[in-house]
């Protein structure tokens, strides 16, 4: 199991976004999907998901609806709002700049200067 | 995103919130399962694998919570929550709820109903259109000496109005009026009632329109020309049943037919007097002189105009005026220069409340300090309530519950008790309200317009929230901070009392006891006023047995003046022969009865005057024989005047100690000298030297008077005999104030000439308590804050103390188990209240000393600073700290060392 890292404050909800707009998924999958797509390198507090998914319900990002899940138990699913859509979009660019600028400055050599 | 769609968030989030709860329950528990079934298939079984799902998921509770929080409409379901489980707290504890209620309520209500008066009375503007623009032509005059003492300062003189009316620049409209009591015959009884008496200028300042008619106008001023009236809406309604057909009608006033031109409207009232008749003013233009300071001036601004203004206004007249007039050939018109008359314009509402905001004031303080006991008072309750729910407290932190979250539920019980006490405050406020308005001085202005208004209400409302948010904010600051592992320690163990916990109550405690020191300081001083003011010679004695009535015989009924004097004598005769009645005499006015006075300079023989000089002014009043005798007044030296004096018109005077000790020396060296009220006239002699009399009011340095019999020759200048035509018969009588003898004295009256009226029927003693009214309303207003004071300070204490006690029952038995004796018990716990109420007391001292000195107007005969009041005060609440602490200090010593120790 690769080490795991704790997620930086503010891209929970960057990684809320991407996991659901994969497809529609209910909480727990919304968990299982990060861990899958992180390759389990992100390590999300379990509980602390849902007042996450909440608060993206109430900014109009997801929305919610009640169906089945594939173990037959009855499950809340999200799915991207056309506002999350554009969201996740403007987030993601941000992140991989930043990213992008930050590894950049990181792999610096000396002789660079 | 859109305020809109956040407000339906919130909404929806609302109104589904049963369904909202119970989704968010099955989705956490859904995760919670599907983590199990996972944990299953990798080989737990199903009951491990739930609870390895539950901790890994980890506080149900608390994320619940957190996604309410995030689905937004979280405040609005706290408070619901706070709300419903604050009722639940109140209605748990009905004995505390009842004591906190209670003491907010009379709190409340008491602030409340004080802040009613002194919004009607100091706040409101005067009922006038644009008030701002009314003034009262206050001025003073610092050199004419006999004057100076008074607040009234010198009146207008008919000749000043005519200057001032014509030549100003400042006013719109300006006139004079005074007060008069006329006689209405002709309708049923003869009636006296009260007029004031206008010039033109007056009704147009006011600019209040009547209700029926029209206003009284400069044509109706003319000497000798038609009399016309106006009527109050009162005296409308009472006497022509609210007729509109009265205007043209004719009444007779004084014995003179009046053609009634105008009704003023409902509520209408003439500067601070209630009056039932408004008569024109007919000065004989041609005949006036300079002086005759006797009408009270009032005035319109106009717009834009600044007091300082128009007081320059008046100063520019005020030589016109002396160039304009004389005083009659020989004077000289500028000896006025000397009385230094300065114009000293005010507001006329400062004019109507006069002198009675500084008690409203301190009253309002004192009351405000009262709300702050009263609120300590809660503030203990509820810091022993938090106090013993901090188990529960502290286990809500350990569950997750942030401190806001605690605090507000603190805050919510509060409020609902502030708003709840607040209500029951409005109740109580409305009862002390008439209370006040019964109780208050008798002169109190604008009294008929106090009521419980929307400010009051909105006043009452922000006091509920202040106090509470004060008693509701200490013990959540105190309880909920970040202790909760502490307590969970302790748990279920009663320690003994650390010092930080007794902390705020003590503190509470001390504030308490300092602000009742204050309090009973400022009663205490008070009291010893009153005291003062009632060991004051009055000049009069045995005040309750004397009755008094006014009586005034007009011109019109009997012209004569021999037999006015003669039918104010036969009346005396009648009263005399009353069964029980042992003096009857009668005298212009009587001390303290508050009618203008007549004054006038006084020459003393052998003393030089520089030409054109004013003597100093005095007063005087005319006395019948035995008048002295009557009250109960002293005469130091010589004799009183006999009616051979009166009838035979002897130019005989008595005058007062003060007056004869100024000029002579001494009173008996006064007999025989003589003095006059001008160069010109003959000199009258002193036959009698009378004790000082302090006419206007006790506190007031008594006055030199001159006593003149009742019927004068040469009265304001050369002329025939004339005969004072009001006057107050007084009757000594063991029935005085009672019915029976005022049927009596009314058959005497009217069996001498039925047309006369009866006014101001009352005993001296009535009188006299009204001129201390103010002393007296202030006395027993300090004295109810002092009690509260008092009695919250006792049940403060007490409630610290036995608290206290309670909480080291333990430790007090392990004291007595090692052998402590119960009298080492007794003191400490004595000592330890004492030494807070010691503390109190030097702070409270402080203060006093410091705050006293506000109310020093009020006082009289005490400094603001007496030691004795002082030193009084804190032995009183020293001694009452200690009560407070004797019953649970006996409850200490007799904790018994098994139980104690056993009990946990």
């Amino acid at each position: 199991m690769p080490s795991q890292a704790q997620i930086l404050p503010g891209t929970l909800d960057l990684l809320i976004l991407k996991a659901v707009s994969l497809g529609p998924l209910h909480g727990y999958g919304v968990l299982l999907r990060i861990e899958q797509i992180s390759q389990g390198a992100l390590l999300i507090e379990q509980g602390a998901l849902y007042p996450a998914l909440f608060r993206l319900v109430r900014q109009g990002l997801l929305k919610a609806s009640w169906g089945t899940s594939d173990n037959n138990r009855r499950a809340k699913f999200y799915e991207l709002t056309s506002a999350g859509r554009k969201r996740l979009r403007q987030e993601a660019d941000g992140w991989n700049r930043l990213a992008a600028a930050i590894a950049s400055a990181l792999n610096t050599q000396p002789e660079e200067i | 995103m859109s305020l809109l769609s956040s407000l339906r968030s919130v909404l929806s989030a609302m109104l589904n919130r049963p369904r909202v709860e119970k989704d968010t329950d099955e989705e956490l528990r859904a995760h919670v399962q599907n983590r199990a079934d996972d944990l299953e298939r990798s080989g737990l079984t199903r009951a491990e694998a739930e609870r390895r799902a539950r901790i890994e998921f980890g506080g149900h509770e608390k994320f619940k919570e957190e996604c309410r929080e995030a689905a937004g409409a979280h405040f609005l379901y706290t408070l619901l929550q706070d709300l419903r489980f604050g009722a639940r707290m109140l209605r748990k504890n009905p004995g505390f709820t009842a004591v906190a209620l209670l003491t907010i309520a009379i709190g409340i209500g008491a602030n409340a109903a004080v802040f009613s008066v002194v919004n009607s009375v100091l706040l409101k503007p005067l009922s006038y259109p644009k008030p701002e623009e009314l003034v009262a032509l206050h001025q003073v005059a610092p050199g004419a000496a006999g004057l100076a003492d008074f607040e009234n300062g010198l009146l207008l003189s008919p000749s000043m109005y005519f200057t001032y009316s014509e030549q100003n620049r400042t006013f719109q409209s300006l006139g004079v009026w005074t007060k008069d009591i006329s006689n209405v015959t002709g309708l049923e009884e003869p009636e006296q009632v009260c007029a004031v008496v206008v010039s033109d200028g007056v009704l147009q300042s006011l600019s209040v329109a009547p209700q029926v008619g029209r206003w009284l106008m400069a044509a109706d001023q003319a000497p000798r020309g038609p009399q016309r009236v106006m009527l109050s809406y009162g005296y409308w309604r009472r006497r022509f049943g609210g007729d509109r057909g009265v205007i043209g009608r004719s009444i007779t006033v004084d014995s003179k037919s009046a053609e009634i031109v105008g009704v003023m409207p409902k509520g209408f009232r003439f500067v601070d007097t209630d009056f039932d008749l408004v008569e024109p003013l007919q000065f004989d233009r041609g005949k006036l002189i300079l002086a005759g300071f006797g009408f009270d001036g009032i005035a319109r601004l106009k717009p834009g105009v600044e007091l300082a203004e128009a007081n320059a206004d008046i100063t520019r007249m005020l030589p016109i005026w002396m160039d304009s007039w004389s005083n009659g050939p020989g004077t000289d018109p500028h000896a006025y220069e000397k009385w230094k008359i300065t114009p000293l314009i005010r507001p006329l509402k400062q004019q109507v409340i006069g002198n009675v905001s500084e008690v409203l004031w301190v009253v309002m303080g004192t009351l405000g300090l009262v709300m702050l006991i009263a609120c300590a008072n809660v503030t203990n309750l509820m810091l022993v309530r938090v106090e013993a729910r901090q188990q529960e407290l502290a286990v809500r932190t350990a569950l997750g519950a942030g401190w806001g979250r605690i605090v507000g539920g603190l805050q919510v019980e509060s409020v609902m008790l502030g708003l709840m006490g607040g209500v029951l405050g409005v109740a109580v406020a409305n009862g002390g309200v008439h209370l006040l308005v019964a109780m208050g001085p008798a002169n109190l202005p604008r009294l008929s317009e106090i009521s419980l208004d929307g400010r009051t209400l909105e006043f009452t409302v922000l006091l509920s929230l202040l106090s509470c948010s004060l008693f509701g904010l200490i013990p959540a600051l105190k309880y909920a901070g970040p202790k909760a592992s502490q307590t969970l320690q302790s748990a279920g163990r009663s320690m003994s009392a650390s010092r930080e916990r007794h902390h705020a109550r003590n503190v509470l405690m001390i504030v308490q006891v300092a602000m009742a020191l204050v309090l009973l300081v400022s009663a205490g001083l008070m009291i010893r006023t009153f005291l003062a003011l009632r060991t004051v010679d009055p000049g009069f004695a045995d005040a309750r047995h004397l009755q008094l009535m006014r009586i005034g015989v007009p011109d019109s009924l009997i012209h004569e003046t021999q037999r006015v004097m003669r039918t104010q004598n036969d009346i005396l005769d009648k009263l005399a022969a009353i069964p029980g009645a042992k003096f009857a005499a009668f005298a212009s006015e009587v001390p303290m009865e508050g009618f203008d006075s007549d004054w006038d300079t006084v020459f003393i023989e052998g003393k030089t005057y520089q030409k054109g000089e004013m003597p100093p002014l005095h007063f005087y009043k005319h006395v019948s024989p035995g008048f002295l005798a009557a009250v109960g007044t002293r005469i130091i030296s010589g004799r009183d005047f006999t009616w051979y004096d009166v009838y035979g018109l002897r130019p005989v005077v008595m005058i007062s100690e003060n007056l004869a000790r100024e000029a002579w020396g001494a009173a008996e060296n006064a007999i025989g000298k003589r003095l006059t009220e001008d160069p010109g006239l003959p000199w009258r002699e002193i036959i009698g030297v009378v004790q000082d009399v302090p006419e206007r009011a006790v506190q007031e340095k008594p006055p030199a008077i001159i006593y003149w019999p009742p019927m004068v020759e040469n009265l304001f200048g050369r002329g025939p005999a004339q005969p004072t035509r009001v006057v107050t018969f007084v009757a000594r009588s063991e029935r005085a104030g009672t019915e029976s003898l005022l049927r009596d004295m009314r058959q005497a009256v009217w069996s001498v000439n039925s047309n006369l009226p009866l006014a101001s029927v009352r005993t001296l003693e009535e009188v006299y308590d009204k001129s201390m009214a103010r002393t007296s309303f202030t006395l027993v207003m300090l004295g109810i804050a002092g009690a509260m004071a008092l009695v919250l300070g006792l049940i403060g204490i007490y409630g610290v103390i036995s608290y206290m006690v309670s909480q080291r029952q333990r430790e007090i038995g392990i004291r007595l188990a090692l052998g402590a004796q119960q009298g080492n018990v007794l003191k400490m716990v004595l000592g330890q209240g004492a030494k807070m109420a010691l503390v109190g007391v030097v702070i409270g001292m402080g203060a006093a000393f410091a705050l006293t000195r506000l109310m020093t107007s009020l006082l009289f005969g005490v400094t603001a600073h007496d030691p004795m009041t002082f030193s009084g005060v804190a032995t009183l609440l020293i001694l009452v700290a200690l009560a407070a602490c004797y019953l649970p200090a006996r409850r200490a010593m007799r904790v018994d060392p098994m139980v104690a120790l056993r009990y946990e």
